[in-house]
């Protein structure tokens, strides 16, 4: 029995050290976008992630035609086409009629087809599938370091903006009247959500790379009441599902990335029917109420 | 343009205890919102003989993200924003004056509820318990009693004595008359035009509140140009 669960939960990452390497990404992964999608979600924004994750598609590929499949380009290339798109909705949104969503539609999807016209010149269509899906089991040192030193980064500017951050989703009158941070604010985190995207699809690509971030958050808040519980509870939902997935995808020998968000999917699912404030109790206890 | 006040030619002293009444649309948050300098009169000016005070404002009705989960204590303890900034510690004095301003709202224990879970009522004292803590010599309020019952009035209203009596000048944008009239020293009655300032009982008699009455504060798209300062210069 003791033998059986350590072949099924520890031996691949104890045998071989891809699977190590994997496990140390996600983990870092995990703890420095999983706070980024708490924000997004408390802001209203969990689909302007996705549609920056997608942005990202040309500016990897133009990266990856100039200088082959480096690292540092591909990832340079993707910063600056997520940071155009996400600026050219929040400014376009500022001084034109349309809202910020219409326009990140429209930025998001020329910059999709910009990326896949791109990729789909290049002859080996397997490159295509690489920065769809990432490659999580493939990192490397330079990538591992790439994914620590963005941790590190989202982090400390996480606990320094933490105040602002809040505020402005919560009261943005009080911030306005106080300080003139706001505007700073929302821009480090647009710019954190983009850096964090191009975290993610080095490992589990374009596609999934929001999965990480978005669905950790809102499984989380079936459990926690408060911003303290809530980015705790995410951070450990989100190791548990690459855990998981990650154990999934080595031995029923699937792809690892939809195997790491589908996972997250599953306990994101789990939560809304068992979580404290999941159906499950609605629907057993209907009527029941405090005394006072 | 429509101006919405225009012809306000007054001044607040120190320590005033100040009700601005008057019909909708009269003027009353432009006001307060010149005061705060969020914008620009279109003619003449707002003068301050001693700098612009630093002054603290509860909103008409906050725009407040209520779903955020975020515990009272936490909340109130934005006040501190104006000594601790964006980025300082709260120091462990700052909690006990959070807890001290829970106290004297009367929502001692409290700190540990969420947000979410705050009657309307509830969430008004929490708010005045925020402004407590930004500790400002001048306090705008808003309607600060609008959607709020009998009781949270009466405790609200003597932390208002309370704050004058700190030597605090407070300006409240109010409606229930009666409430003016026993509390409240100064009146301004605006509608649009001022009918009056000073002294309530002077202000609010029978004939200058008929007259407010009558004021058309929607704007008449065919409303003459106002003649009002050039008739000042000839007389």
């Amino acid at each position: 029995m003791i033998d059986w669960a350590y072949q099924a939960l520890l031996a691949p990452f104890i045998d071989f050290g891809f699977m190590r390497r994997a496990l140390v990404g996600c983990i870092a992964l995990s703890v420095s976008a999983t706070p980024v999608g708490v924000f997004l979600m408390l802001r209203r924004m969990s689909l302007t992630g996705d549609a920056i994750a997608h942005a990202l598609l040309p500016g990897a590929a133009i990266g990856y035609m100039v200088a082959g499949l480096s690292l540092g380009a591909m990832t340079l290339g993707g910063l600056i086409a997520g940071w155009i798109v996400a600026l050219l909705s929040g400014g376009l949104a500022r001084i034109t009629v349309l809202k910020e969503d219409a326009n990140l539609a429209v930025f998001y999807l020329l910059s999709l087809s910009l990326g896949v016209l791109l990729v789909s010149t290049q002859s080996r269509n397997i490159d295509l599938l690489h920065l769809l899906f990432g490659s999580v089991l493939a990192l490397n040192n330079e990538a591992l370091i790439l994914l620590a030193g963005i941790a590190t980064i989202t982090l400390i500017l996480l606990a320094v903006f933490l105040r602002p951050l809040i505020l402005e989703c919560l009261d943005p009158d009080f911030l306005r009247r106080h300080s003139k941070v706001g505007t700073t604010t929302h821009l480090v985190f647009l710019a954190l959500v983009v850096l964090n995207l191009v975290a993610g699809f080095q490992a589990l690509g374009t596609l999934m790379a929001v999965g990480i971030m978005i669905l950790p958050a809102t499984a989380a808040r079936f459990w926690a009441r408060q911003l303290d519980q809530l980015l705790l509870v995410a951070l450990s939902l989100a190791l548990l599902g690459c855990w998981l997935g990650l154990l999934m995808s080595w031995h029923l020998d699937l792809p690892t990335g939809p195997a790491i968000i589908l996972v997250l999917g599953s306990l994101h699912i789990f939560s809304l029917f068992v979580g404290r404030d999941g159906l499950l109790k609605r629907w057993l206890h209907p009527n029941k109420h405090l005394k006072s | 343009m429509h101006p919405a006040v225009h012809h306000l030619d007054g001044q607040i002293l120190a320590g005033d205890l100040l009700a601005v009444v008057g019909p909708n649309g009269g003027g009353k948050s432009t006001l307060l919102k010149g005061l705060m300098e969020e914008i620009r009169p279109l003619g003449g000016k707002i003068t301050w003989p001693q700098g612009r005070p630093q002054l603290a404002y509860l909103p008409q009705r906050a725009r407040l993200d209520l779903d955020f989960p975020l515990r009272v204590a936490d909340f109130v303890s934005l006040g501190h924003w104006p000594r601790r900034g964006a980025f300082s510690t709260i120091r462990a004095v700052d909690k006990q004056a959070v807890d001290q301003a829970l106290n004297e709202v009367g929502l001692a224990g409290f700190g540990k509820r969420s947000l979410d879970s705050l009657s309307g009522g509830q969430l008004q004292r929490v708010l005045f318990a925020r402004l407590l803590l930004e500790d400002a010599p001048l306090i705008l309020l808003d309607e600060p009693f609008a959607a709020v019952d009998a009781a949270t009035t009466e405790d609200l209203l003597k932390l208002i004595k309370h704050w004058q009596k700190e030597g605090r000048t407070l300006i409240a944008v109010l409606h229930d008359l009666h409430q003016v009239r026993n509390h409240f020293p100064k009146c301004l009655l605006l509608a649009r035009d001022v009918l009056g300032m000073g002294k309530t009982e002077s202000v609010l008699t029978s004939a200058n509140l008929a007259k407010a009455r009558k004021v058309q504060v929607l704007a008449d798209p065919l409303a003459p140009i106002c003649d009002f300062d050039e008739a000042e210069e000839q007389a």
